[in-house]
């Protein structure tokens, strides 16, 4: 069951309208490396996990990357409202913007739709918690790519928290994997 | 604790994000009796910053965990983007 606090997790700023950075952060709200597949993969993987540690890790996680997506839609939100058709033109946002309007849609930096073919659920543990390790430094480079794409100081604040949020998961998802695999080898029979 | 000095939106992001943070590392470190004291001590803090909070801005929390309601404030703007 699912609650929802209405806040961010931590708060958003920017100091103007940009869409061309608006796309970008896109990546993060519906492509590959961002936090719509990683809310998605943790919380589809966290069934089949092995111990309560391994199913707390997993949802808790998920949960919270699902209020990082929130802060990536805001972001895109603050850099796109009150855009003219001119300056959205002038920016990368009139392809968006031909299908999506003003719209905030789940695509990446490039306009493609968000697919659950970036991730996987195998049920296997050791599995499962190497792609989730691989997924959070992927999107620990993405952040890095989004921060040094803008000069604009009050919005890379939120994507170094958010950046370091990527860094502590890994670090999370490490123990896990740590604890799963001894937990599994004292299953075993011989 | 509670710090009359910050506003009361930060207070409750401040101590929340703690208590994420507590939360994940005790998953992982259960036994770890000196984080559970400190996420204790923080959840009693952090109801009191919702509490302070939810009486100058509404409920945070959907579905009922923020409590009865004298009027249907849930529903009203702003809403977290648009602060």
């Amino acid at each position: 069951m699912w609650l929802y606090e209405k806040r961010l997790e931590y708060p958003v700023k920017v100091s103007k309208l940009d869409p061309q950075m608006a796309m970008y952060l896109y990546t993060q709200f519906g492509g590959p490396n961002g936090e719509l597949g990683a809310a998605v993969r943790y919380l589809s993987q966290r069934y089949t996990m092995p111990t309560g540690r391994g199913k707390g890790v997993l949802t808790d996680i998920g949960t919270e990357e699902l209020a990082h997506w929130e802060m990536i839609a805001t972001m895109i939100f603050k850099l796109t409202q009150g855009a003219t058709i001119a300056q959205i033109k002038a920016s990368g946002y009139g392809g968006h913007y031909a299908i999506w309007d003003s719209g905030i849609f789940p695509s990446d930096s490039n306009g493609v739709p968000f697919t659950t073919a970036y991730i996987n659920t195998t049920g296997d543990p050791v599995a499962d918690l190497h792609e989730d390790m691989a997924a959070e430094q992927k999107a620990r480079v993405t952040y890095e790519n989004l921060i040094k794409l803008t000069d604009d100081v009050d919005l890379q604040d939120g994507l170094k928290f958010l950046r370091q949020r990527e860094v502590v998961h890994f670090q999370r998802f490490g123990e896990t994997l740590n604890y799963v695999q001894g937990y599994m080898d004292s299953k075993k029979v011989f | 604790m509670a710090n009359k000095n910050v506003n009361p939106l930060q207070e409750v992001q401040e101590l929340g994000f703690a208590l994420v943070e507590l939360n994940l590392y005790l998953d992982t470190h259960p036994e770890d009796a000196n984080a559970l004291a400190v996420f204790n001590d923080l959840t009693t803090c952090y109801a009191t910053a919702r509490s302070n909070y939810e009486a100058q801005y509404g409920p945070l929390i959907n579905f009922g965990t923020s409590g009865p309601a004298s009027s249907w404030a849930w529903i009203q703007e702003p809403w977290p983007w648009q602060v």
